[in-house]
């Protein structure tokens, strides 16, 4: 492989534009690394987009905060602002994420994603008003059971990832989702526990993960929405139980 | 406001669970006599089936058998059988095999 300076990245790029297109078709651009200014491979695309205006992608901070720029990358999901370029081969493949309408290019419509979100109600609820000009207090112990589900970015690389959401994207919510889920049910501070649990009995809300773990796999945030999903069945069956006694 | 389908999900996901250990337990029971030929032989098997406690739990592993398998391919059905009325003929073939294979393993069993 030659050296990062000097190397032509191929990137193969999913163009699609509703109207123009019947389906989607890879077009491949040529890219000097040596020109590229930045080491990611968003660096590469923009790039690439200052010779071909027409490429559609999103982004917005370049540092794998907002989540704006996932997409599938040589098969398999991720953000191209924190996917390094010496870390890529010499042909990168790029399409939209998999499993939601293309709007152009790279460019997915994010509405089944979002709607799914909605459904587990992703805020704090509580039935008593906060202290006068204080905030809900909790334990170190209780906020550590947050670690590793409230870094969610919404980049839908997981959920787009899933099998199970493929097959049923109106009625499984998916690992981003669940992942929500699970931050709010176990929050200590929140008073709907039981309620949210409720919401998720059904054969395919949560059941319907098949414990693939392509979320886990694609994640960039390193999180485990395959635990996530485990730990809410764990709590829906305990729950059951002390219905039941 | 999430499809719930009733309670379902939790009885499948136990039920998948619970059958699985049934079948686990039973086959590794089982598992050991064929590997041994004075046991692996008609008239040890038929002497082990004169046991009732031997026929009760071979009832109980067939019939998780066939609970988990309904189980697993109801989800595979709803999953990429997209079409209403061929999902509800695959689904009423399912039931049909699998209760002529329960009423098979009752009546061996009660023979």
């Amino acid at each position: 492989m030659a050296t990062q300076d000097n190397r032509t990245m191929t990137l193969s790029i999913s163009r699609y534009c509703p109207g123009e297109d019947k389906k989607p078709k890879l077009k491949d651009y040529d890219v000097n690394l040596a020109d590229v200014k930045g080491q990611m491979l968003l660096d590469a695309l923009l790039h690439a987009k200052e010779k071909n205006p027409d490429i559609g992608f999103r982004f917005s901070c370049s540092e794998g905060v907002c989540g704006s720029d996932g997409m599938n990358i040589n098969g398999v999901n991720g953000l191209a602002c924190v996917t390094r370029l010496d870390e890529l081969p010499d042909k990168v493949v790029l399409r939209p994420l998999p499993g939601l309408p293309i709007i152009r290019d790279l460019i997915v419509d994010m509405t089944q994603f979002y709607d799914q979100l909605h459904k587990v109600n992703p805020y704090l609820k509580c039935k008593k008003m906060a202290p006068a000009n204080k905030e809900r207090k909790q334990t170190p112990e209780e906020r550590n059971e947050l670690d590793g589900l409230y870094e969610c970015i919404l980049c839908a690389c997981c959920t787009t990832a899933c099998p199970s959401f493929w097959w049923n994207p109106d009625k499984f919510l998916g690992p981003a989702a669940l992942l929500a889920a699970c931050r709010f049910v176990k929050d200590s501070r929140d008073d709907a526990k039981a309620e949210r649990l409720d919401e998720l009995r059904g054969a395919f809300a949560a059941f319907r993960c098949r414990v693939i773990m392509n979320c886990v796999r694609v994640c960039p945030k390193g999180l485990n929405p395959t635990k996530a999903i485990a730990e809410l069945h764990k709590e829906m069956v305990m729950t059951d139980e002390e219905e039941a006694s | 406001m999430v499809n719930r389908l009733s309670r379902r999900g939790v009885q499948d996901w136990l039920a998948q669970r619970v059958t699985a250990i049934i079948i686990f337990a039973y086959t590794f029971l089982m598992m050991p006599r064929l590997f041994c030929p004075h046991l692996n032989t008609h008239i040890a098997w038929q002497a082990l089936f004169a046991h009732t406690w031997v026929k009760v739990a071979t009832l109980l592993t067939v019939a998780s058998i066939l609970w988990h398998a309904w189980i697993g391919l109801w989800t595979v059905f709803t999953d990429y059988v997209k079409s209403a009325g061929l999902r509800c003929l695959l689904q009423i073939l399912v039931i049909l095999v699998l209760a002529a294979i329960g009423l098979w393993a009752l009546l061996l069993m009660v023979q």
